[in-house]
């Protein structure tokens, strides 16, 4: 069995954005709507792609700009240039 | 080779952190971090600890920077327009107490302990994240503060919450549970802070009560409580990396951190029975219940976490399967000690009115109707006989957790849970095999505990009156204690929503 990672963001302006592109990038991951906030479980492994959210905000977005919109999350994280990605190893 | 024009996220993180750190020559490492070596924990490479998130000084403050406007444009929009007209019902905000009377404090101490841990663990990764949580713990605290404050204008029981926290019966558990963990050594403290209470637990701390908030119209604690959650984001995998890396450094960590894993699980699931009543009962328009929420954030999340760490030899906290046992009766019995003892808190109870019970009902198909309806219906029968009922007696106490001995044995919801242990000629009490388990791995410092039922019966509280013990807590009595019906809170708020719309009733959606 493949254990599910999670990532609760914000339903901000970027938080909407940054749920796109994680929907648009990983097959898999599966949206859950609450009030003022969205959790997303993906089997395995889940990336964020800078790219991606930029492309859907119309500006440049830097990963490290997930600090401004997480809630919570469940894995391990692994941040670099361009991606944000949460696993477990 | 020329060297690249700009460092990568990972190589600019090096720098910061590690970069700044150097070896001793002319003082012993054990001299400098004396607290590293007694708990028995074994480090052999302190390089080998790999920082999960890669957030270097500068970035920490921009984006900590960029939080804080957020969050005071909204205070400052709540204040300017009357936001606390905005709330669903005026017994929603007893939730709010709940939390500044008995959340916000620990944040003040996770403050003072993570800046302890800054100074004292001896590696320097791990040193820069708990500097940067310690910092974040104290802007918790503070912009818990600032935000609530503007509903200490309208509302009782949040005037003097720091004297609260060290006096009040309910407010010794969070309190005991904080002081236990700042009192026990760093690997300890960062075991039971970082892993079980934050990553393990914290998710059903805030996410649904702040969820719960912005669905009861609340827009200040929405605001402050995601804005503490993204820094929660960052000490949850801190705590998973920690305990990770104690557990690849040396194969006789295993069973010290299993331990304490054990013991602090226990403790954060008793904690969270505060939450857990919040969730089930102080919500007008409720997100989700606390069954629900210890399915999704603890079974599910939990059990991912505890499959991932099987190959290290850990297994699942020692009683998580009580706590799946008692979910569908722990919130109610909660609710029932408050209910009791009303007239002794900072904070109101209230009769559930016929709506919520269909809720309660519905989500608790095997529990609520056959145990807690009849007795909230009883209760109901007395608050309109005129005899509401308020318990006279003091409650025994658990020697561990603190909460008033009225949880029940698993599968037998009409028998009171207790255990008694032995030490030193005396005898001490406690809820739980769990909380028995953690006295007797350490009796003489659980015999310390400064239980708030003890210290009242030997005259340490105002008085021997309980006018007197209320005076003591700094309670407007009155006005913070009993029953919302009747209480000046009541009359305030039918008086805001006259010619608004009809008085709501706390109802289920």
């Amino acid at each position: 069995m493949t254990k599910p990672v999670s990532i609760t963001l914000q339903n901000t302006q970027d938080g909407f954005a940054i749920v796109e592109a994680i929907l648009a990038d990983n097959p898999e991951a599966k949206s859950n709507p609450f009030p003022a906030m969205t959790k997303i479980d993906c089997p395995g492994r889940l990336e964020i792609r800078a790219e991606s959210v930029s492309e859907r905000l119309g500006r440049d977005w830097d990963p490290q700009e997930i600090h401004l919109s997480v809630i919570s999350l469940s894995g391990s994280v692994d941040e670099d240039d361009g991606v944000f990605a949460i696993f477990w190893r | 080779m020329t060297p690249p024009r700009k460092l990568s996220l990972k190589q600019k993180y090096g720098a910061y952190t590690r970069g700044l750190d150097w070896d001793p020559t002319y003082q012993k490492a054990d001299d400098i971090f004396p607290f590293a070596k007694y708990e028995g924990i074994k480090i052999h490479d302190w390089d080998a600890w790999e920082d999960p998130f890669k957030l270097t000084m500068d970035a920490y403050w921009k984006f900590q920077a960029e939080k804080e406007r957020k969050l005071y444009a909204v205070i400052d929009s709540m204040a300017q327009n009357n936001g606390q007209l905005g709330i669903t019902d005026a017994r929603y905000l007893n939730a709010v107490k709940l939390f500044i009377q008995g959340v916000t404090p620990l944040e003040y101490q996770a403050h003072r302990h993570f800046a302890h841990l800054a100074r004292h663990l001896p590696g320097a990764g791990l040193r820069v994240a708990a500097q940067m949580q310690s910092i974040d713990e104290l802007r918790h605290c503070q912009t818990q503060i600032h935000t609530i404050s503007h509903y200490n204008k309208y509302f009782d029981g949040i005037h003097d919450f720091t004297h609260m926290h060290d006096r009040l019966w309910y407010l010794s558990v969070p309190k005991s549970f904080f002081d236990d963990a700042t009192s026990a050594g760093p690997f300890e403290f960062m075991t039971a802070i970082s892993f079980a209470f934050e990553y393990v637990l914290t998710n059903l701390l805030f996410v649904p009560f702040m969820s719960g908030a912005a669905y009861n119209g609340d827009m200040a604690t929405v605001t402050f409580g995601f804005s503490a959650q993204s820094d929660e984001s960052r000490h949850m995998t801190l705590g998973l990396e920690a305990v990770r890396f104690l557990l690849e450094q040396d194969e006789a960590n295993v069973p010290i951190v299993q331990g304490w894993i054990d013991k602090w699980f226990w403790r954060g699931y008793r904690l969270l029975s505060l939450v857990g009543m919040m969730m089930d009962y102080m919500l007008p328009k409720k997100v989700m219940s606390w069954g629900e929420a210890w399915e999704t954030y603890y079974e599910q999340a939990g059990g991912a976490l505890f499959a991932d760490l099987a190959r290290y030899g850990i297994r699942e906290p020692k009683y998580a399967d009580v706590a799946k046992a008692e979910k569908g009766h722990m919130t109610h019995q909660a609710w029932g000690i408050f209910y009791n003892y009303t007239h002794a808190a900072g904070m109101h109870t209230w009769d559930i009115d016929e709506a919520h019970m269909a809720w309660l009902r519905e989500k608790y198909p095997d529990t609520f109707a056959q145990h807690y309806e009849p007795r909230y219906r009883k209760w109901r029968e007395q608050a309109e006989e005129g005899k509401r009922f308020y318990n006279d007696g003091l409650p025994q106490l658990c020697q561990v957790c603190q909460i008033p001995m009225a949880f029940t044995e698993v599968g037998d919801p009409n028998t009171i849970s207790f255990r008694v242990s032995e030490h030193g000629g005396d005898k001490f009490h406690t809820c739980s095999d769990g909380c028995k388990d953690i006295f007797d791995h350490e009796p003489e410092k659980y015999a310390q505990a400064w239980l708030p039922v003890h210290q009242i019966f030997q005259g340490n509280c105002g008085g021997a009156t309980l006018p007197e013990v209320l005076d003591w807590y700094h309670i407007n009595q009155g006005a913070d204690n009993m029953d919302y019906a009747g209480s000046p809170e009541e009359a305030q708020w039918n008086r805001w929503m006259e010619g608004r719309r009809p008085v709501v009733p706390v109802a289920a959606e």
